[in-house]
């Protein structure tokens, strides 16, 4: 490296705020990013495949593998029986979820034996010939089902109450009740699950797995293989996409690759085909809300009384925090002075829903955006008129409580919504598309503008903390290492760019490592957002330290008070003497200064009691808004988005371009989910959209024809985050609220405005069709 | 005869005479090659992660596709330029173009779909120099992504599209020369290629009279040509297939031809090369082709696979009926041509007997003066499977009521089927909105739909009403479909 550059430079590449293209960029158009199936395999690694249930509820009377065992390179048969330790791999200690069934069915797909081969080929094809018999049970696949049925729950429900709706409710000037119907969702990352495990010395295994959530995987193949943690590392450099499908849902691929791995003394590998990976992993919970709102002749809301039922599956997964989440937003930007909420996780037999992108918070704040819209029909006036109306208030409003007892201190939504409404000519395009429809008798348009609030932080407040190890090595150059897992959304680059910042070096020197158990213990999920809020600091906690013993030791050596050491672009200012950054590292080293250390962040302030469905679950919220137009067909349904608007709020963000990215993919799966998004079970408890070619997730030709997306540059973390940055995994989602309104706006066009079309999500053009129809009947 | 096929892959001469009958060509890539920049994502044909070009000579001229190598069967392969994302990039690690404005645009974040998209934008650069938005969603129909949006992707294809600087970097244009030839080397002789592994045969027959010759002794054969549909049957249900005998290198069914009368659709003719004939000569179909498939299905499958397979949600089989199209079988004994609604007999049932194979379809051209239009109705608007696709033909006489009316739907019943009730009702009728009113009902009189997946029996009964008025409107001077871009642009 020459000296003479570094100390001429004035500033470094990467630091943080600047927007640097993702690490992996040039490895991902080349083909060279390595994903798990790309990893070059031992030799002798075996391949596995699933034997999955083809009934939905039934009793196992008997299963004859002898058949499959006799199949072409096959070379083990795994049962239940074959579990060496516990035969469970529910993630929330609940012990309801068998890794393979045992005597009893719930749903249809259900994994009962894994075959082991000597190809996946091989081990597809003799997964098929098991003779297995049964003995059906009732079954019931949705919402209504369950209802009829008296389901159980399969967690706890949560409420959450304040002040006095039951009188409230009845006092009003005016009362509404009504249901919304909201569908689930397929997280189609593009990579599916996968693992290859690598069997060890003594109890060890080593485990590739495309997960968000390493150290549970971690204990989950301890907890089946019966071994301490210690004896299980897992390694994660990428996912093929996450969203949420692969926090929980990638445990049941390692630990059967596992299990065979030690069972067999052989590398085992174990990816489903797309068809099976739709069949046996948890997707979106579907909704159903049921409301009951009290408000004046104006649309100010006096008191919600709302309950949520999900569809929850055959065991509870993460639905409990789930279906909280969804609780925690039902007021979406919103403040409800009286107010009842209650969730209902119930059973049903189908796979079992888990997390997806926004956790529940979308159905929640989509179950609100419902309410202001009802609303809005019924008093005759603009949806956005009723939205500002109610939004929270700033501290001393006495507007700012939560259902939860959090007081809302950050609260941008009103000038985030103002400005947007400006910037994208909000009210002169209604106008243009009333005046429009009043001449347009087939196609019709729709506009809608609609914001969200979205809460950062795990409500599960354990898992806010987060650790990180970074090491300088002689040369100069930066080993970094965290818990968080990149699943494409740009972690790894964001967190080098705050070491790079913390030591003021280009990020070229420091190289992101792929996360693995063996170097940061005791993760959290990559999850709810968090990924560079609790990484991003436990990072610069470790580079902090290392840091800071870099200074005591020039202090010494040059003999200079702190305030004489100073990190300049790759090199550092000792006194009157510049040295390159890697000299200084060099020096340090043969002084014997640890140049490796472990950082460790926690979240403060927060706090949450469920059963008093009190505390301050949230650090800060994150705020935006979007503007959606589109154009129906009122003879087909079909619709296409004209155009669309977005400000969003994400702090001082970390990277733009990486930021940018987030928002507008957030949004599009957003707008696929409330669309042509549709799952679609038949009488037999199939799922029949098992595979792109029957699931529809949107295409380019679906996104927005216009399609502007902003930050809201002024905006500052209240909160001192890394860099004054805020979360923006999840908070986009729900951008895409503003285009099931704009349809449902084109559609009410047909009956004059007067009538809510209670258009269920997802609106497919089927629906919208129905919607019309409705509106054309009254 | 021979036992070995032969193609190129990226720069090296590849003679493979050990592979399976239905093996694909990700595996070979994947498993044989260790080529890993091309990814399994769905092994369906409709996520794109598999995307590679496929080079081959079409009238003498190297013409490179975009296919999905997930379903497309090595055996298909011979006499081909197979090219993946690891040709793309110059040894020094220069990227290409294509991958120079991803990186720069920042279209790739899980990266996963990443090289699949790459391959398409590429396919588009080398046949297009200025592509409209239209052309570029066109392009990139067959490809899924679920981070970015999109919108990333799509200003790649505009930053790139400018740039067409010398054919040095590219490594098919400053090849293509030689390729040609090495192509035309390996079909200058064409001889019967019968491969065999594990007692299953892959048959590559060196002619039309051969394939004739050999589906004649083997009826009970598989005959691939797109593989579009087949190759889900072995990645999807894993049926055992054998022998399987592949025709999408027979020129002699892949002629298209025009004349005062119709169009002539050879047999082997994909979509993509039919509808840049038929969007001609029937303006109407140009809506049509967009809507199926992507790109990469487009490039395989064929108008003749499409009708052969006799599903009932097929696409073409309900314009071409609507039009009055005639198919034409052959056998070693002769052939026999038929009008096509007569082909489909039942649910999973075609009227084609041991021996058979479907040669071509002549679609007579329609009137100047008549209507014609065809619509299909999806969940999704592209790359979808239809919930219903209906075709409508009106010819009018001198006072301008209807003399003939010709309507077919797919989706609608067990085979595409010709909505007989609406047609006679409407013949001899003023064409009006009092009419088109009038008959709309007996709609249900001819379908009774199915539910499913795609949409309810109720949503197909009314859409199908629904749609004679569309069409009647748009006769009428007011289109009511919705068109994302201008047709023109397209």
């Amino acid at each position: 490296m020459d000296k003479t550059t570094f100390e001429t430079k004035n500033t470094i590449n990467g630091p943080m705020h600047a927007s640097l293209r993702h690490d992996s960029a040039h490895k991902h158009v080349t083909g060279t990013a390595e994903y798990i199936d790309d990893i070059r395999e031992p030799a002798d690694t075996l391949h596995a495949a699933l034997g999955m249930a083809d009934r939905t509820h039934a009793e196992i009377l008997s299963v004859d593998l002898d058949v499959v065992k006799a199949a072409p390179g096959v070379v083990w048969v795994m049962t239940a029986d074959d579990i060496p330790g516990f035969n469970d791999v529910g993630s929330t200690g609940q012990h309801d979820e068998p890794l393979l069934a045992t005597n009893k069915v719930e749903f249809h797909g259900q994994p009962i034996f894994a075959v082991i081969a000597e190809t996946r080929d091989q081990a597809r094809r003799a997964a098929r010939l098991a003779k297995i018999e049964y003995r059906d049970l009732p079954h019931w696949t949705d919402i209504e089902g369950a209802i009829t049925n008296g389901a159980p729950l399969v967690v706890k429900p949560m409420t959450l109450h304040r002040g006095e709706p039951e009188a409230e409710i009845g006092r009003a000037p005016r009362r509404l009740q009504g249901r919304m119907e909201i569908g689930g969702q397929e997280h189609f990352y593009l990579e599916g699950q996968i693992a290859m495990a690598i069997p060890g010395e003594d109890d060890d295994v080593t485990v590739w797995s495309s997960t968000q959530h390493p150290s549970e995987v971690q204990h989950m193949v301890a907890h089946v293989l019966g071994i301490p943690n210690h004896a299980v590392t897992i390694n994660t450099r990428r996912m093929g996409g996450g969203f949420g499908g692969k926090e929980t849902q990638g445990n049941h691929f390692a630990c059967l690759a596992a299990v065979a791995a030690k069972r067999l003394g052989r590398a085992v590998k174990f990816r489903p085909d797309r068809d099976e990976d739709m069949a046996v992993t948890g997707k979106r919970h579907d909704f159903r809300v049921d409301y009951d709102v009290a408000f004046d002749d104006d649309g100010r809301i006096h008191a919600v009384d709302a309950t949520y039922a999900a569809r929850c599956g055959w065991c509870a997964d993460l639905s409990g925090p789930v279906t909280d989440r969804a609780l925690f937003h039902a007021d979406s930007s919103y403040f409800y002075p009286h107010v009842h909420l209650t969730s209902q996780p119930l059973k049903t037999h189908t796979v079992s829903n888990t997390a997806f992108r926004g956790f529940g918070g979308p159905q929640g704040m989509l179950g609100a955006e419902r309410i202001i819209e009802e609303i809005a029909y019924t008093v005759g006036k603009d949806p956005l008129e009723i939205r500002k109306l109610n939004f929270y208030g700033q501290p001393g409003s006495g507007r700012t409580l939560t259902p939860y007892h959090q007081e809302v201190e950050d609260n941008v939504i009103a000038r985030v919504v103002e400005e947007l409404e400006r910037s994208s000519d909000y009210q002169a395009r209604r106008h243009a598309t009333i005046a429009f429809n009043e001449n347009s008798p087939v196609i019709r348009k729709g506009i809608a503008l609609t914001p969200v609030k979205f809460g950062i932080s795990f409500t599960m407040t354990a898992y806010n903390q987060a650790g990180a190890l970074v090491h300088i090595y002689q040369d100069g150059s930066i080993h970094l290492n965290h818990g968080g897992t990149e699943m494409g959304q740009g972690l790894y680059v964001k967190v080098a760019q705050v070491v790079a910042d913390t030591f003021n070096v280009d990020i070229e020197r420091v190289k992101i490592t792929a996360t693995t158990t063996a170097k940061v213990p005791n993760t959290s999920a990559t999850a709810a957002s968090s990924g560079s809020d609790l990484n991003g600091m436990a990072a610069y906690d470790a580079a902090r330290q290392i840091k800071e013993r870099l200074i005591d030791f020039a202090m010494r050596q040059w003999d200079v008070p702190h305030e004489e050491v100073e990190f300049l672009p790759n090199r550092v200012r000792v006194g009157a003497e510049v040295v390159p950054f890697d000299t200084l590292v060099r020096a340090a080293y043969y002084d014997r200064v640890q140049l490796s250390a472990a950082g460790f962040y926690k979240t403060p302030k927060i706090h949450w009691d469920r059963e008093a469905g009190r505390g301050r679950p949230f650090y800060y919220y994150a705020y935006g808004a979007a503007c959606s137009e589109v154009s129906i067909d009122t003879l087909t349904g079909e619709y296409m988005v004209d155009r669309t608007d977005i400000l969003h709020d994400v702090g001082r963000s970390l990277n733009p371009a990486i930021d940018i990215g987030q928002i507008e993919g957030g949004f599009v799966q957003g707008m696929g989910w409330l669309t042509t998004e549709e799952l679609w079970w038949d009488d037999k408890g199939r799922l029949r959209t098992h595979a792109p070619s029957t699931y529809k997730i949107p295409l380019a030709s679906d996104r927005p024809k216009v399609f502007n997306v902003k930050l809201a540059e002024w905006s500052e973390n209240a909160e001192p985050t890394i860099g004054r940055s805020k979360a923006v995994g999840e908070p986009p989602f729900m951008l895409a609220i503003s285009v099931l309104e704009a349809i449902s706006m084109a559609v009410a066009s047909i009956a004059d405005y007067r009538e809510c079309p209670h258009l269920d999500a997802p609106a497919t053009p089927e629906r919208v069709l129905m919607a019309v129809e409705r509106l054309k009947a009254l | 005869m021979t036992d070995a096929i032969r193609f190129i892959l990226n720069g090296e001469d590849v003679a493979l005479g050990d592979f399976g009958q239905t093996e694909t060509l990700l595996d070979y890539l994947r498993l044989r090659r260790r080529l890993t920049g091309t990814k399994e994502g769905c092994a369906e044909g409709d996520c794109g992660a598999c995307t590679v070009l496929v080079g081959r000579l079409i009238d003498g001229i190297l013409r490179y596709e975009t296919v999905n190598a997930c379903i497309r069967f090595l055996g298909s392969l011979h006499g081909t330029h197979v090219v993946t994302v690891e040709h793309l990039a110059a040894r020094d690690g220069t990227l290409h173009p294509v991958q120079q404005a991803m990186v720069d645009q920042h279209g790739s974040q899980c990266g996963f779909c990443t090289p699949g998209f790459v391959m398409s934008l590429y396919g588009l650069w080398l046949s297009n120099d200025a592509p409209s938005r239209a052309e570029i969603e066109s392009a990139l129909q067959g490809n899924l992504c679920r981070c970015t949006g999109y919108e990333p992707i799509v200003k790649a294809a505009e930053q790139v599209a400018a740039e067409r600087p010398s054919s040095l970097f590219d490594p098919l244009e400053r090849d293509r020369t030689e390729i040609s030839a090495r192509l035309w080397e390996i079909r200058a002789h064409p001889e019967t290629i019968i491969v065999e592994k594990d007692g299953a045969r892959s048959v590559i027959p060196a002619n039309l009279q051969a394939f004739a010759d050999f589906i004649a002794d083997e009826p009970k054969a598989t005959i691939v040509a797109g593989s579009t549909d087949v190759g889900l049957w072995v990645t999807k249900q894993m049926r055992l297939l054998d022998p399987v005998v592949f025709i999408n290198h027979l020129t002699e069914l892949q002629s298209i031809s025009a004349d005062e009368k119709g169009i002539t659709i050879g047999a082997g003719v994909t979509y993509t090369q039919a509808f840049e004939v038929l969007s001609e000569e029937v303006p109407q179909m140009a809506r049509l082709i967009d809507r199926i498939g992507g790109g990469q299905v487009r490039n395989m499958g064929t108008i003749g696979g499409n009708i052969a397979n006799g599903s009932p949600i097929g696409d073409t089989p309900p314009p071409l009926i609507a039009l009055g199209a005639e198919l034409t079988l052959r056998s070693h004994s002769g052939k026999r041509t038929m009008p096509l609604e007569d082909y489909f007999l039942a649910y999973g049932k075609q009227d084609r007997m041991a021996g058979e194979f479907v040669e071509k379809v002549f679609v007579p051209r329609p009137r100047e003066d008549a209507y014609f239009a065809v619509y299909k109705i999806s969940k999704r608007r592209d790359e979808d499977i239809s919930a219903l696709c209906g075709a409508f033909h009106v010819e009018l006489d001198m006072e301008g009521r209807v003399a003939s009316a010709r309507i077919a739907f797919g989706g609608m019943a067990a085979t595409p089927k010709r909505a007989r009730h609406v047609e006679e009702a409407l013949t001899g009728q003023d064409w009006n909105w009092a009419t088109v009113s009038a008959v709309r009902e007996l709609f249900d009189q001819d379908y009774q739909p199915l539910s499913d997946w795609r949409a309810t029996a109720e949503y197909r009964s009314l859409t199908a009403k629904n749609l004679l008025t569309r069409f009647f409107l748009e006769t009428a001077g007011a289109p009511t479909e919705l068109q994302r871009h201008e047709l023109e642009e397209a």
